[in-house]
């Protein structure tokens, strides 16, 4: 199949960017949409033209580096699905294509669609993490957590930290990523002990940030690739409010 | 105060003020029912709320700080949300959001703008003095509202404010039942699509509610 292309080019984080026409001609259906730009990209080297500079890793899905708003959705319209995975059958010949970077203004542009997503990392650096000692290995059952417990920590755990969740909300927030870091660990008695600080501190470093508030759109849920939902947004609410009526605040 | 800097706190404030202010507006619609048993209803009505003095005064000043509140966290927010993004996308494809989520500011102002044109004229009294109710009572001496309200809602131009003014509350309020309840973590995956379901109908039924009395006013159905 052919295809017209438009394609976010951006020369540097301090370049003004623009959308650049682009022909990808004799497309399978076969091929996932990182190797129509692939493609695309061997024909531009060939004309001795820059290629499209794009994230990407390990092209399965588990990542989270494939950063592409392709028509208006992060990660294209399939649901739980990453650009990687994302198959060019799910286009018809002659459609035109839209390709845009993450945009918010914590996620600046570096070149074309790959995007700086060290502010996610930042989040988790302030307070994602367990610092309570938990001793030697303990016996198999020697914490007992009961299995819908576990079963949802890992539901959140799911995250990849792509930040399609940012770039799909309307207000830029990175309540869902937050949300789901939180959740992951509040479920379980290790990420328990500091539950309060942490919902507290990843909150604030998430304004610092520059990410937007959450406005309960639910657009975040509808891109997660890992279907991550919006019901661990209303957990992080929960946590904030138990923060400051019962814990108490330690930061 | 750390709660009022951050993101969530905010929202908790908006969430909060929020739902005092929805708890008002039914009681305000209830109340104005009593415009359909006629002047003695209503008059009876106004009469009996402006006799509780310090509790009208004391009423009066919780609405005004949780409006300010409102007001000011939502322009706040939506000030950081708009910075959020500074390049928009080319391509916009909303598969979740709605038309009255995504635009909770504008109607919100919008109610704002309206509630300020409807103090002066109903509270106030000072848009029409002719027919301001503390200067006409009715029989009984009291002010007539009735007749005040039925006169404003003969005209078509006042009418149609009211009409627009509560479409955008119908759309304000359709989001901010259920997004309120979010914020506030008072739901669960389970109560998730009833919530947003019964958000949206009840605010249709408000909407509709205050409606119905320009409405019914304008085509001569209640004089």
């Amino acid at each position: 199949m052919d295809l017209t292309l438009y394609v976010w080019r951006q020369s540097g984080p301090a370049s003004a960017g623009r959308l650049e026409e682009y022909r990808a001609k004799d497309i399978t259906s076969d091929m996932s949409f990182l190797e129509m730009l692939d493609v695309v990209n061997a024909e531009l080297v060939r004309a001795g033209r820059e290629p499209i500079a794009f994230d990407h890793d390990c092209r399965e899905g588990i990542c989270g580096m494939c950063s592409q708003v392709i028509n208006g959705v992060p990660h294209g319209s399939r649901e739980k699905t990453t650009v990687c995975q994302l198959h060019m059958r799910r286009f018809r010949d002659g459609d035109t294509i839209y390709i845009e970077p993450w945009r918010a203004k914590a996620f600046p542009v570096i070149k074309d669609l790959i995007v700086d997503r060290s502010s996610l990392d930042r989040i988790m650096q302030s307070g994602g993490y367990v610092s309570a000692h938990t001793g030697g290995v303990p016996d198999g059952n020697a914490i007992l957590i009961p299995r819908d417990d576990a079963e949802t920590a890992m539901d959140a755990a799911e995250c990849i930290g792509c930040g399609a969740c940012v770039a799909a909300c309307p207000n830029g927030s990175a309540m869902l990523f937050a949300a789901a870091k939180v959740a992951h660990l509040a479920k379980l008695p290790q990420g328990r002990a500091e539950a309060a600080r942490r919902v507290c501190v990843m909150t604030e470093a998430m304004l610092k940030e520059g990410f937007g508030n959450c406005g309960n759109h639910y657009e975040c849920q509808a891109a997660c690739p890992k279907g991550i939902k919006v019901k661990f947004i209303a957990q992080l609410n929960r946590e904030y409010i138990k923060a400051h009526l019962k814990d108490g605040r330690d930061t | 105060m750390d709660i009022l800097k951050n993101s969530v706190g905010r929202k908790l404030v908006m969430a909060v003020t929020g739902f005092g202010m929805i708890a008002f507006v039914i009681a305000h619609l209830l109340g104005n029912t009593t415009l359909y048993s006629g002047p003695d209803g209503i008059n009876a009505y106004a009469g009996a709320l402006h006799s509780c003095g310090v509790f009208l005064w004391t009423f009066r000043l919780t609405m005004a700080v949780m409006l300010s509140l409102h007001v000011f966290f939502g322009i706040q927010l939506t000030l950081e949300n708009r910075a959020a993004r500074p390049q928009a996308y080319t391509v916009t494809n909303y598969r979740a959001s709605t038309f009255a989520g995504r635009n909770m500011i504008w109607t919100g102002l919008l109610i704002g703008v309206f509630l300020l044109y409807h103090l002066l004229q109903f509270t106030l009294q000072v848009t029409d003095p002719e027919i301001a109710a503390v200067r006409h009572p009715d029989a009984l001496g009291r002010p007539d509202v009735f007749t005040m309200v039925a006169l404003s809602f003969r005209k078509a131009a006042v009418a149609a404010v009211y009409v627009c003014a509560m479409a955008a509350l119908g759309l304000h309020l359709g989001h901010s039942i259920q997004s309120s309840l979010q914020t506030l973590g008072l739901n669960s995956e389970r109560t998730f699509p009833a919530i947003t379901k019964g958000g949206i109908i009840a605010a249709i039924l408000i909407a509709l509610g205050f409606v119905s009395f320009p409405l019914v006013i304008y085509a001569g159905l209640l004089r």
